[in-house]
């Protein structure tokens, strides 16, 4: 392999990263508030709320992104009349929004169940609690059910994150000009595909390091009740010290 | 002075001439309290009086509804029947779809359970909260108390209940009794006009009951109004005003400690009290 030609390819690469971000950051942005609100239709009272949410989860879990985005980019723009009429044909002419809204649609789907998951794991005697003290629904939710469920949600969603920056490649396919977009027209015109495809994967690994770091960060820093006190963390005989501290502590008032 | 009442059939008839007027000192008045879970009667009609600075414990066998009866009070169960004031304001409850009742105005509710503070048989602390943000968080986001204020109180009352060294610790980290004692502190925090407990040293190891037992006896010497659903009878007989026992979703016999623990008339709260004392 050629150094200085991995080095220009990697450069020529890093342009794409841009791109690549705000694909990722608009989508999953846009589809974390419409998987919350998917989540609580999917947990709705009305039948037909619930079953509206289900079978979204089903279309979008259950067909390839890759299908998803053909209908979107290519399906719709067989009616293009029809779209010029009702003025959307603007958003759906762009390969950008069209990526972008299939990503959102597809990413909704997945980021509901995760909140689901959360949201119903809530041990129930702290949502009683808060309402023995006479928190309303919506301060119930926002200090006690959703600040939970988020440190619950927390280690699959970050899974979702990278799913969706790897599902950025796909966008590709409508001409996009992100990382892979950019790696196959260098192979189109150098036929170098090792070269190029290994700079595209080390990209993409540093990029979901980050993102898995921050998660991480983000988890620890949110569940302190979950570690224990790092004083005794530090130590070498610290699960000794901490039962000790325990039991001295749990005796007199 | 309340009435002493015999078994069963004359509690229904004084339930009757009771309802509809409160004595003007009742922390908690309930009058004829029905709850029903489906087919399944678990209250029959209790009627129930506590004035300011009573201390009123509800004993009885596991399924008497002791529990049920209290989570009424703050309408954790919407009764299916009956009248319920809380401090003198009646709880407006109306008929609902499926014949139960449903509270008339929601906003009703936490008013009133905002003015009742719970102590938990399992704790229910908030767990990504420390021990006092636990006992600020009703005060500061439900009685929109200023955050400064409600950390000072809070931190008396936590030096009150002997967690004050305990108060940046999780609740995880905690004993049960450092729990429960924490889940004293945060119902106290809300300043609360009656306390509720539920069976409060039920899910404790028994060298940790006394802990928590001892600050109880502490807020009943204060002159608090509590209700206490318990299973610690001698407990019952040295902190409680009055006693009421219950049978099957009634109440069977009640009347002030000295008579449920001495002399009780009925033959069942008989059996009953010298049984758990026994054991």
């Amino acid at each position: 392999m050629d150094m200085s030609y991995m080095v220009d390819v990697f450069l020529e690469l890093l342009s794409g990263v841009p791109l690549t971000i705000q694909l990722v950051a608009t989508s999953t942005a846009a589809g974390m508030i419409l998987g919350l609100l998917l989540a609580f239709m999917r947990m709705s009272s009305s039948a037909a709320v619930r079953l509206f949410a289900q079978t979204y989860i089903f279309v979008f879990r259950g067909t390839p992104l890759l299908v998803q985005i053909f209908l979107i980019y290519y399906g719709l723009g067989q009616f293009h009349h029809t779209l010029q009429d009702i003025g959307l044909w603007w958003f759906f002419r762009e390969p950008y929004w069209c990526a972008i809204l299939a990503l959102t649609l597809n990413t909704t789907a997945y980021t509901g169940e995760i909140f689901r998951g959360g949201l119903q794991s809530v041990p129930f005697p702290m949502i009683e609690a808060g309402r023995a003290f006479g928190m309303s629904r919506f301060v119930l939710f926002r200090r006690i059910v959703f600040p939970i469920a988020l440190r619950q949600a927390l280690p699959a969603y970050s899974n979702e994150i990278i799913l969706m920056i790897k599902a950025t490649s796909l966008a590709s396919i409508v001409t996009m000009m992100e990382i892979t977009g950019l790696a196959y027209k260098l192979i189109s015109e150098t036929f170098r595909a090792v070269e190029v495809f290994v700079c595209a994967a080390a990209i993409y690994l540093v990029l979901t390091f980050v993102i898995t770091r921050v998660v991480q960060g983000l988890e620890w820093w949110l569940s302190p009740h979950l570690r224990r006190d790092p004083k005794w963390m530090m130590r070498r005989d610290g699960d000794r010290h901490y039962a000790k501290s325990q039991a001295a502590s749990s005796g007199g008032l | 002075m309340r009435i002493l009442r015999g078994p069963v059939g004359m509690t229904a008839m004084s339930n009757a001439e009771a309802e509809g007027s409160i004595p003007s000192n009742a922390a908690v008045a309930v009058r004829n309290l029905h709850k029903r879970f489906g087919a399944l009667e678990v209250l029959k009609g209790i009627s129930l009086t506590a004035r300011e600075g009573d201390v009123v414990s509800i004993i009885g066998a596991s399924g008497s509804g002791k529990s049920t009866f209290l989570r009424c009070i703050n309408l954790l169960e919407i009764p299916s029947e009956g009248r319920l004031w809380v401090s003198g304001e009646e709880v407006h409850l109306k008929p609902g779809k499926d014949g139960n009742l449903v509270p008339a105005q929601p906003r009703q509710v936490e008013h009133i359970r905002a003015r009742l503070g719970m102590v938990f048989q399992s704790f229910n602390l908030w767990a990504h909260l420390t021990v006092l943000q636990n006992v600020i968080e009703g005060p500061v986001h439900v009685l929109k108390m200023p955050r400064a204020e409600a950390v000072v109180r809070a931190e008396v009352l936590l030096q009150k209940v002997g967690l004050y060294e305990k108060r940046h610790q999780y609740p995880s980290f905690l004993s049960g009794g450092q729990q429960q004692r924490a889940g004293i502190a945060r119902a106290l925090a809300m300043d609360p006009k009656v306390i509720l407990f539920d069976e409060p040293t039920s899910a404790l190891d028994p060298e940790l009951v006394g802990e928590v037992l001892r600050v109880i006896r502490t807020l009943a010497d204060e002159g608090r109004t509590m209700l206490l659903v318990t299973h610690e009878m001698s407990f019952a007989r040295d902190v409680s005003s009055h006693v009421v026992y219950l049978h099957q979703g009634l109440v069977e016999e009640e009347g002030p400690p000295q008579q449920i623990f001495g002399a009780p008339i009925s033959a069942r709260c008989r059996q009953f009290v010298l049984g758990s004392i026994a054991a």
